[in-house]
């Protein structure tokens, strides 16, 4: 531990900026997953035979573990950043869209129905009542993304694009734990953080039951 | 208030049997009438029709001489209020927010707003903290009553009610039906209702519409209905032999005298006009009353004496 601890202070420019890089390849890859999977997800939740068929497809995608993934763009994207993002944004879709799906089959038709009643256009329908009551099932999904996405995105490393993975193999290569856990406990602390941060906004957003 | 008017209106899903088959009726504004059968006699579906939410396979449906379909949706459906037996009150929503989620479509200001919701939660008898709280803080009965609330909050000249009190029980049920009455007499509103509670629709109609199989078999007033069933299935479905039943779901209204010109207040025993003809039977039962003053708001109204009871009442001729 304290080795750990002094090989961070010695390399602390090159650890702030691995940092960076992982929130931020984390981010962009869980936003995408997020601005693409949320109107695909309500709009396979209008149909049963769409939403049965998206689950399937997703849930066998999801088989193939990212490393696999990043291995299948890598010949693509070249080794960059770009790659590891295909990678992550693969991963965080699944978890989103599932649940994005589930919360819109989920709500309740006399809702609906009434909603429908008052003369709400279709619009009006989908950001007043449709969404404020899926979204805390929508978080859920969200969550799941973050976490997974912050631990895989160590995966980068493998491909040359930075964040904190970069002292895991390093860590591996030298065959030094101390540095391995200068990558490690970041990671975890940083999903921990971001769990905890979403759980708060799933709080804010809980119907009163 | 708007006269409704069902011309031929069918509707078939799916290539199915007519869940509704050439539907023709008329319902005069201001007044209450119910669709009544059995599960699966397409009264809901007819229901439906008239705020959009199912659309007439052929036929048309008139709201003031105006084809309905002539409108646009959104429109239509804010000039109609809807109830329906799962209410459907939006889980998110305070119960304030959910009474002006129409007045707010149709872009009213915020104290414009809370003050119609207070009016209206005064109207359906719920005291006016109850703005704040949330839908699933409140029992099924008052929720029903912020769903009545919701559907009355722009002063629609329709409501249509889908077996809005199906879902709760007896005792909150014949409140909520006073209440229902009650209301009616002061709003007339065009109302629609849905049940498959016979009580309930003698009680409530002024005029009932008894459909079988998606096909309108009689459609006439609570005592018509009963003294001239159309048919065996209307004389069974209303049990129309049970006289002492139908007593107490017949408002005195339905059967009294007008007043006679020599007509004195104040002489004979006083009753209200919307008091069930049980009631009135009790009260000629007691030594020395002969005919009873029937009062509507404390004025009176009309007369009512054993004879009317025996020769007005609904009895299912042999």
């Amino acid at each position: 531990m304290i080795a750990s601890w002094l090989y961070a202070a010695g390399h602390q420019a090159e650890v702030l900026e691995a940092l960076r890089e992982h929130v931020l390849l984390s981010g962009s890859a869980l936003l995408v997953a997020v601005v693409t999977c949320l109107p695909l997800g309500i709009w396979t939740a209008r149909s049963r035979a769409v939403s049965a068929a998206a689950i399937n497809l997703v849930n066998a995608l999801r088989v193939i573990p990212s490393l696999a993934v990043l291995f299948i763009v890598v010949p693509v994207l070249g080794l960059s950043t770009r790659s590891a993002a295909v990678a992550l944004i693969l991963l965080a879709m699944p978890p989103v869209l599932l649940n994005t799906d589930a919360a819109f089959r989920s709500l309740d038709p006399a809702v609906i129905e009434a909603a429908r009643s008052t003369g709400m256009t279709r619009l009006q329908i989908l950001v007043k009542v449709e969404f404020p009551l899926a979204f805390p099932v929508i978080l859920t999904g969200v969550r799941t993304a973050a976490v997974e996405v912050i631990a895989s995105a160590t995966l980068a490393a493998f491909v040359g694009s930075g964040g904190l993975g970069v002292f895991i193999t390093r860590g591996f290569a030298l065959f030094d734990y101390a540095i391995l856990m200068v990558g490690a406990v970041p990671v975890a602390l940083l999903a921990l953080m971001a769990e905890g941060i979403l759980a708060g906004f799933q709080k804010m957003a809980r119907i009163p039951a | 208030m708007k006269q409704i008017l069902f011309d031929r209106v069918s509707k078939s899903f799916d290539g199915e049997r007519a869940a509704v088959h050439r539907v023709s009726f008329e319902v005069p504004a201001g007044s209450l009438v119910v669709l009544l059968g059995p599960s699966g006699c397409g009264k809901t579906t007819l229901l439906k029709m008239v705020n959009r939410l199912v659309e007439p396979t052929s036929g048309r449906i008139c709201m003031d001489e105006t084809d309905i379909r002539s409108l646009e949706v959104t429109a239509l459906r804010r000039q109609i209020g809807y109830v329906i037996q799962q209410v459907g009150l939006f889980p998110h929503m305070t119960v304030g927010e959910n009474i002006g989620v129409v007045p707010q479509l149709n872009g009213w200001k915020r104290e414009q707003i809370a003050a119609r919701v207070a009016e209206l939660l005064e109207l359906v008898h719920l005291p006016p903290e109850f703005a704040s709280r949330y839908p699933s803080q409140l029992s099924g009965g008052q929720q029903q009553r912020v769903g009545l609330a919701r559907a009355l909050a722009a002063d629609p000249g329709v409501l249509l009610m889908d077996e809005p009190f199906g879902a709760i029980d007896a005792i909150t049920r014949a409140s909520l039906q006073d209440q229902l009455i009650e209301l009616q007499q002061r709003l007339r509103k065009t109302v629609l209702f849905v049940t498959h509670d016979v009580d309930e629709a003698l009680r409530l109609a002024d005029r009932i519409a008894v459909l079988r199989r998606g096909e309108l078999v009689q459609y006439d007033e609570p005592c018509a209905l009963l003294s001239r069933p159309a048919d065996d299935f209307v004389r069974e479905l209303l049990n129309a032999d049970d006289r002492v039943r139908q007593l107490g779901l017949i408002r005195v209204e339905a059967v009294m005298r007008p007043l006679p010109p020599d007509f004195r207040p104040g002489v004979l025993p006083a009753l209200e006009s919307s008091a069930d003809l049980r009631t009135a039977l009790s009260l000629l039962l007691q030594p020395g009353v002969q005919a009873l003053e029937i009062t509507r708001e404390g004025r009176p109204a009309g007369v009512l004496d054993f004879e009317d009871l025996r020769s007005r009442t609904c009895q299912p001729l042999q």
